[in-house]
């Protein structure tokens, strides 16, 4: 059952097109992983579902009601947590849980009881009175998806969660991913963190330059791009020519060169080992190492996207510190 | 719930800080020191008070309101208010009571301190009241149509000075408008503290010269105007 659907949603900021009639739907407790470059389109999406933005066309439907029309009904039961932590600078962690809870009509006894309760489930209950603006960065992440769990919602959008964060926090943030999927709470993950995405999301978007390229779950992708057979070899002092050379020697092979010093034979078909190691041996050729590659998550998001990952994480760590 | 809420978080938060509680207290006594200085000798004490309430109420409000939300504006925990289950009007409401409670406050400042100085009586406080209630809902309002005009908190403090100083010159507070060049008085005229003012000097010293009922009516068409621009420029601005 889709609790989110998404139909033709465009964005345009004057000539720029954001987002361009995208589709999509989010089904009722998965955990939904939008996946691309900065600049994508994926904040202005998520924007555009959680009522900060209007759609300049198209239609949203989230949990049966009309989410531009009815977004107050639809703010009710979703729970957000954004890209930056913005809670208030002055206040505790307890107070700003608090207040929270209040926007979305908590009595005031269960607010300060789940307010407790979150605190410690996140390992901030030592903080007393500190104020927010004390904190460290994987604190205020932390309260920040507290502050968004706190009404317990049906849906939750979560926005880089463990960007910039210690290893600690960031795994205390991926398990509590897991027990609200567990508890059938819907997600939906946007990350630049390719390895995060495969591990917690049952199905990723992938967006780039504002349209969706590929809707699939996360086994189905994985499956298809195991079906590919690589091999790496490394050298110590490659030839400039080995390229063309073994194009030559084995045409039913792809060649690809990976770094300056390793080759990567690509095939549908079981690569066997013997005859490029005789190929090299007759080359005079040295192979320091070869390896069998399964393909990752990553290398799909390349061969999908086009858009080096690497590229994609330098872009968001300079707009963080920028 | 999220009303009073959001209205007890700013409370704590900005509005009794130590530092805006003590511009509510030394800017109304620079003002009265201001025209202490200007004639020692002869200063009405009673004739500036309308002034003095007035403007403390102006620039408290415009001041305060510019910065809050223009701030959390800044840090993005607007956008907090923004994505709950609230009504845009009731979130604005609530952000603004905040300001127009500091601003009443604010204006019976100056009076505690007249109190001492001068004799009181005759005054008619039910009048003044509402004048201030008046004057504090329009200029809080004006505060929050300027915060929701600008992106950083140094642009909401010129644009309100822009607002601020005709003001203050033109509504009559200190300067009677019929002593205004014939040319500038119908601008007095278009300015909502001149009706605010013209209440509190009726109030305080039998002195209008405007119908109160048409005060009244003049001020609370401002406040719903200003209020429901602001509210039109943040669904085209924020929530863009």
């Amino acid at each position: 059952m889709n609790i989110i659907e998404a139909k033709s949603l465009s964005k345009s900021f004057g000539d720029f097109k954001a987002v361009k009639d995208i589709s999509f739907e989010v089904q009722k407790g998965e955990v939904f992983g939008f996946l691309g470059p900065n600049g994508a389109g994926k904040t202005t999406t998520i924007n555009m579902l959680t009522g900060l933005a209007k759609p300049t066309s198209g239609e949203i439907t989230i949990a049966g009601h009309d989410g531009i029309r009815q977004i107050k009904k639809v703010q009710r039961m979703i729970g957000i947590v954004p890209d930056e932590s913005n809670l208030y600078d002055d206040l505790s962690g307890y107070e700003n849980l608090v207040f929270c809870a209040s926007l979305y009509g908590m009595k005031k006894e269960s607010r300060e009881q789940k307010a407790r309760e979150l605190l410690r489930q996140f390992s901030l209950d030592d903080t007393g009175d500190r104020p927010f603006k004390a904190f460290s960065k994987g604190m205020k992440r932390k309260l920040t998806i507290a502050a968004g769990i706190i009404h317990d919602p049906e849906i939750l959008f979560l926005d880089e969660p463990t960007t910039g964060i210690d290893v600690e926090s960031a795994r205390q943030i991926r398990r509590l991913v897991q027990e609200l999927h567990a508890k059938g709470t819907t997600i939906f993950l946007t990350t630049h963190y390719i390895e995060e995405a495969e591990r917690l999301c049952s199905r990723i978007g992938f967006i780039a330059g504002g349209k969706i390229i590929k809707v699939r779950a996360v086994d189905d992708l994985m499956n298809e791009a195991q079906q590919e057979q690589i091999v790496e070899f490394a050298f110590d002092e490659p030839d400039q020519d080995l390229e063309a050379a073994l194009k030559n020697g084995f045409p039913e092979f792809s060649f690809k060169k990976n770094q300056k010093d390793r080759i990567r034979v690509i095939s549908r078909e079981k690569i066997e080992l013997m005859p490029f190691m005789r190929f090299f041996e007759d080359h005079a050729i040295t192979v320091n190492e070869a390896r069998i590659i399964k393909p990752s998550l990553e290398e799909i998001f390349v061969k999908i996207t086009g858009i080096e990952v690497e590229k994609m994480k330098g872009e968001r760590e300079g707009k963080k510190k920028g | 719930m999220a009303f009073f809420s959001i209205l007890k978080k700013d409370m704590q938060n900005y509005y009794l800080k130590p530092p805006n509680i003590s511009w509510g207290i030394i800017f109304p006594i620079s003002w009265t020191l201001m025209f202490f200085m200007r004639s020692a000798s002869a200063v009405d004490i009673r004739g500036i008070l309308p002034g003095v309430m007035a403007l403390s109420v102006l620039f408290g409000t415009t001041s305060m309101l510019s910065v809050t939300i223009t701030f959390e504006r800044k840090s993005r925990s607007f956008e907090r208010l923004l994505l709950a289950p609230i009504s845009l009007n009731l979130l604005m409401l609530a952000k603004t009571t905040g300001a127009i409670v500091f601003g009443i406050i604010n204006a019976f400042i100056p009076v505690l301190f007249a109190s001492f100085l001068i004799d009181l009586s005759g005054v008619d406080w039910v009048s003044a009241l509402v004048g201030v209630i008046l004057v504090a809902v329009t200029s809080t309002f004006l505060g929050l149509f300027i915060a929701v005009s600008v992106n950083e908190v140094f642009e909401a403090q010129t644009f309100s000075n822009f607002f601020r100083f005709p003001m203050m010159f033109l509504c009559g507070l200190f300067i009677p408008i019929e002593s205004l060049p014939v040319f500038v008085r119908p601008l007095s005229y278009l300015l909502p503290l001149t009706y605010g003012a013209d209440i509190l000097k009726q109030a305080i010293n039998q002195s209008g010269g405007i119908q109160f009922w048409l005060s009244l009516i003049v001020l609370l068409a401002f406040a719903t105007g200003l209020f429901l621009l602001s509210t039109r420029n943040i669904k085209k601005r924020w929530i863009y």
